[in-house]
C-alpha cells in the first residue's frame, strides 16, 4: 500500500516531536500561524513571544526569534519589541490561564493601546500545564481538579468570552474566535489567523484570535471525543464568528 | 543654563538625560512618587530623541515592556520606587537568566510596606541581593549627586550590555527631588555591533534566538547557572568608592547615596573641631568594594556605617572586614530625614566611645 503525504512541513515548523498529548490541537494551531508566516515570506521578520503554560516550549517548535514573557505579560513583552522594531511582525501565543487570568490586564491594555502586533489566544478552558485546574474560560458546570463540583457561576463567575471583549476595545482591528475541531472549522481559522495579522502589517491595530482547541488529556476523553465535546458543549457557549474587523485603509484609534 | 555649559536640574531629570544620552531607544514606566518626573521628562523629551515612550498599565507591565524591547538589542529601561520595584522582582529574575541587558531606577522611599513618600535606603538588600526569586545578582550603582546620576546612568547602558544584565541604578527621594547644577556629555548612539550578536531581529539567514529562562532538560539548568555564576564573579571588577579625608582618619564613615552627602557634611564640621573622621562611598553597592573597605580596616581604622535603613550594608562593611575589625552602625529609620547634626553625634560617639 502507498502512502500518500496530504502535505508537507511548512519551514518555521521545526523537525521536532512536540511534547503534546495525543488529540492536543496545540500543534495544528502552531502549524497555521507558521504556514501564514512562511507563505507570506515574514518568517525572517517575525518576532514571537511565548508564555508560560502548555505552550511554553513553543520556541522548540516554531523556528522564529523568540521572547519567553512570565505569566501573562506577553502582550506588554510584545509591546516593548514592536515599539522599538515597528517593522517586525509580532505575535503572542497564550493559553486561556496566561492570557484571561493572570495576563487580564495586559491583554486589555495592549488591545486598548491599539498595540500593532497579533495575539493568538489558545482556549481549551483548563489550566493544562499544571493538571486541569479551573481556567478564566471553563464552563460553567466542567469539572476541573479545582472545581471537582462543576464550576458554579454564582461563586466562580461565568466564563470569559474574550472575543467579544477584546472586540470592544477601541484599539482592536480584528477579533474572532474560530475552533479548530473539524475541516470546515480550520478553513475559518486559517481566514481568521491571516486577517489578525494583515491588520497589523497594515497598522490598523491589534489583531486578535481565539482558537478553540482540545485538552482530551484534562477533559478525560479520547481525542475523537473532545472535538465532539468542542462542538456540542463549547461552542454554545463561545459562539464562532468575528466581532470586528475594520475595512481596510481604516486604522485603529 | 549657565555660562559653563552647566544645567540645573533635578536627580530625576538628570537620570532621565544621561539615559537619552546613552542612546535610549524604549523608556517603559508607571506613575509613583519620588520619580515621577523621569516619566515626565520621558514622555516629552524621548520621542523626540527618536526612542519610544509608553505609559504602561502597571509595573508589572512596564517591566516587561522592557524585556520585550531589550530582547532586540535596544537600550530600553524603566524607573519606579521602592514598592513598585518590587512588582518587578520576578521579571529581573527572568531578565538576569536570559542576559537581557536592561536599566531599572529605584528612587528609593520610605518602607516597608506602602510607607511614605519620603527619602530611605530601605532597599538596599533587595538590589544587592538580585531582589527576584532563585539565585542570581545584578549591578547596582548609588548615585550621590546630580552629576553622578547622570554619569552612572550614562554608564549603566554599557555595563548592561557588556555583562548582558539589568543594571539598577539606586537612588532615593532625597536624589530624585534635589536640584543641582550638572554638566551634560554630548549624545552617544548606542553602537547596534553591541547587540549584533543576541539581538532579536527575525531570523533571517541565521537560527532562531531565544530568551529563556526555562531549562528541563537533565543537567542543562546547572550549566546555565555555572555561566552566570561566572559572570556575577567577573562583575567584581567594578567595584568602585569613593573616598573624603580617609587618610589621617581614626574613624571611617561608610555610607553611600544621599546619605552619604549628609555624613560629609558632618565630617567637616567635626573636621573644623579637630576629629579625625573620614568617609568611605560606596559606589558600586553590587559588588561591594569589599577591597577598599579591607584596606581601611587594615590600616587600624574604625569603622562606622550610617546607613537609612535599621542595618543592611552594614552586613557587607562587616564581612568584608571579617577576621580584621568590626564596623559600628547608626541607623535612621523610614519616616525620619536624618540631619547633619543627627551624624555628627553618632560620629562622634563612635570616635570617642572607642566601639570597635
Amino acid at each position: 500500500m502507498s502512502e500518500t503525504l496530504a502535505f508537507t512541513r511548512t519551514p518555521s515548523v521545526a523537525e521536532t516531536p512536540t511534547h503534546y498529548c495525543p488529540g492536543c490541537q496545540h500543534g495544528v494551531a502552531h502549524r497555521m500561524v507558521a504556514e501564514y508566516l512562511d507563505a507570506e515570506n515574514l518568517a525572517e521578520k517575525t518576532i514571537m513571544v511565548t508564555s508560560i503554560g502548555c505552550s511554553v516550549f513553543l520556541y522548540n517548535y516554531l523556528r522564529f526569534d523568540s521572547v519567553e514573557a512570565p505569566h501573562g505579560r506577553a502582550p506588554a513583552t510584545a509591546t516593548g519589541v514592536k515599539r522599538v522594531s515597528p517593522d517586525k511582525v509580532v505575535f503572542t501565543y497564550q493559553g486561556d490561564g496566561d492570557l484571561a487570568s493572570i495576563g487580564m490586564a495586559e491583554i486589555m491594555h495592549a488591545a486598548n493601546r491599539g498595540e500593532r502586533i497579533t495575539v493568538v489566544f489558545v482556549n481549551n478552558t483548563v489550566y493544562g500545564m499544571t493538571g486541569g485546574q479551573m481556567a478564566p474560560t471553563t464552563l460553567v458546570g466542567q469539572k476541573t481538579t479545582t472545581s471537582p463540583a462543576g464550576r458554579c457561576a454564582s461563586t466562580e463567575g461565568a466564563p470569559f468570552r474574550m472575543a467579544e471583549i477584546v472586540a470592544g476595545l477601541g484599539g482592536v482591528a480584528f477579533s474572532a474566535r474560530v475552533a479548530l475541531n473539524n475541516v470546515k472549522h480550520l478553513a475559518q481559522a486559517r481566514k481568521a489567523i491571516r486577517r489578525a495579522f494583515e491588520v497589523q502589517l497594515a497598522g490598523q491595530g491589534m489583531g486578535f484570535v481565539e482558537l478553540l482547541a482540545t485538552c482530551p488529556t484534562n477533559w478525560k476523553m479520547t481525542p475523537v471525543q473532545a472535538n465532539e465535546h468542542i462542538e456540542a458543549a463549547i461552542i454554545p457557549t463561545f459562539p464562532l464568528g468575528v466581532f470586528k474587523d475594520i475595512a481596510k485603509n481604516a486604522g485603529a484609534c | 543654563m549657565s555660562a559653563d555649559g552647566r544645567i540645573f536640574v533635578k536627580g530625576n531629570e538628570a537620570v532621565s538625560m544621561g539615559a537619552i544620552d546613552a542612546g535610549l531607544k524604549g523608556y517603559f514606566g508607571y506613575p509613583i512618587t519620588p520619580q515621577n518626573e523621569i516619566p515626565e521628562y520621558m514622555s516629552l523629551h524621548l520621542p523626540k530623541a527618536g526612542g519610544a515612550f509608553v505609559q504602561a498599565e502597571s509595573e508589572m507591565a512596564a517591566i516587561n515592556m522592557v524585556l520585550g524591547a531589550a530582547a532586540t538589542g535596544a537600550r530600553a529601561m524603566t524607573s519606579s520606587s521602592s514598592p513598585g520595584v518590587s512588582l518587578m522582582q520576578e521579571s529581573f529574575s527572568y531578565m538576569a537568566t536570559s542576559e537581557t541587558p536592561c536599566v531599572v531606577v529605584n528612587m528609593m522611599r520610605g518602607g516597608p510596606g506602602l510607607g511614605d513618600i519620603n527619602t530611605s535606603q530601605g532597599d538596599y538588600y533587595q538590589a544587592t541581593r538580585g531582589g527576584g526569586h532563585g539565585d542570581y545578582r545584578t549591578p547596582v550603582l548609588a548615585p550621590s549627586t546630580c552629576q553622578e546620576a547622570y554619569d552612572l546612568t550614562r554608564e549603566a547602558f554599557d555595563i548592561a550590555f557588556r555583562f548582558r544584565t539589568p543594571v539598577m541604578i539606586l537612588g532615593d527621594a532625597i536624589l530624585g527631588q534635589m536640584k543641582e547644577p550638572i554638566t551634560r556629555g554630548v549624545p552617544r548612539p548606542a553602537d547596534p555591533a553591541e547587540s549584533a550578536d543576541w539581538g532579536l531581529s527575525g531570523a533571517k539567514g541565521r537560527e532562531q534566538r531565544i530568551f529563556r529562562s526555562l531549562f528541563l532538560a537533565e543537567g542543562v539548568l546547572t550549566a546555565v547557572n555555572q555561566r552566570l555564576r561566572a559572570k556575577f564573579e567577573a562583575m567584581a571588577s567594578l567595584a568602585r568608592c569613593e573616598t573624603f579625608m580617609t587618610e589621617d582618619a581614626e574613624l571611617v564613615v561608610v555610607s553611600f547615596g544621599s546619605i552619604a552627602r549628609i555624613v560629609k557634611s558632618s565630617i567637616r564640621k567635626l573636621r573644623a573641631r579637630g576629629l579625625k573622621v573620614g568617609l568611605l562611598r560606596p559606589i558600586t553597592l553590587f559588588p561591594f568594594p569589599a577591597e577598599a573597605v579591607a584596606a581601611v580596616a587594615r590600616q587600624g581604622k574604625r569603622l562606622l556605617t550610617i546607613e537609612h535603613n535599621m542595618g543592611q550594608m552594614v552586613d557587607d562593611v562587616r564581612l568584608a572586614v571579617c577576621g580584621i575589625a568590626d564596623s559600628a552602625f547608626h541607623g535612621t529609620l523610614s519616616g525620619t530625614i536624618p540631619t547633619p547634626d543627627e551624624y555628627e553625634a553618632a560620629i562622634e560617639a563612635a570616635l570617642t566611645g572607642g566601639s570597635k
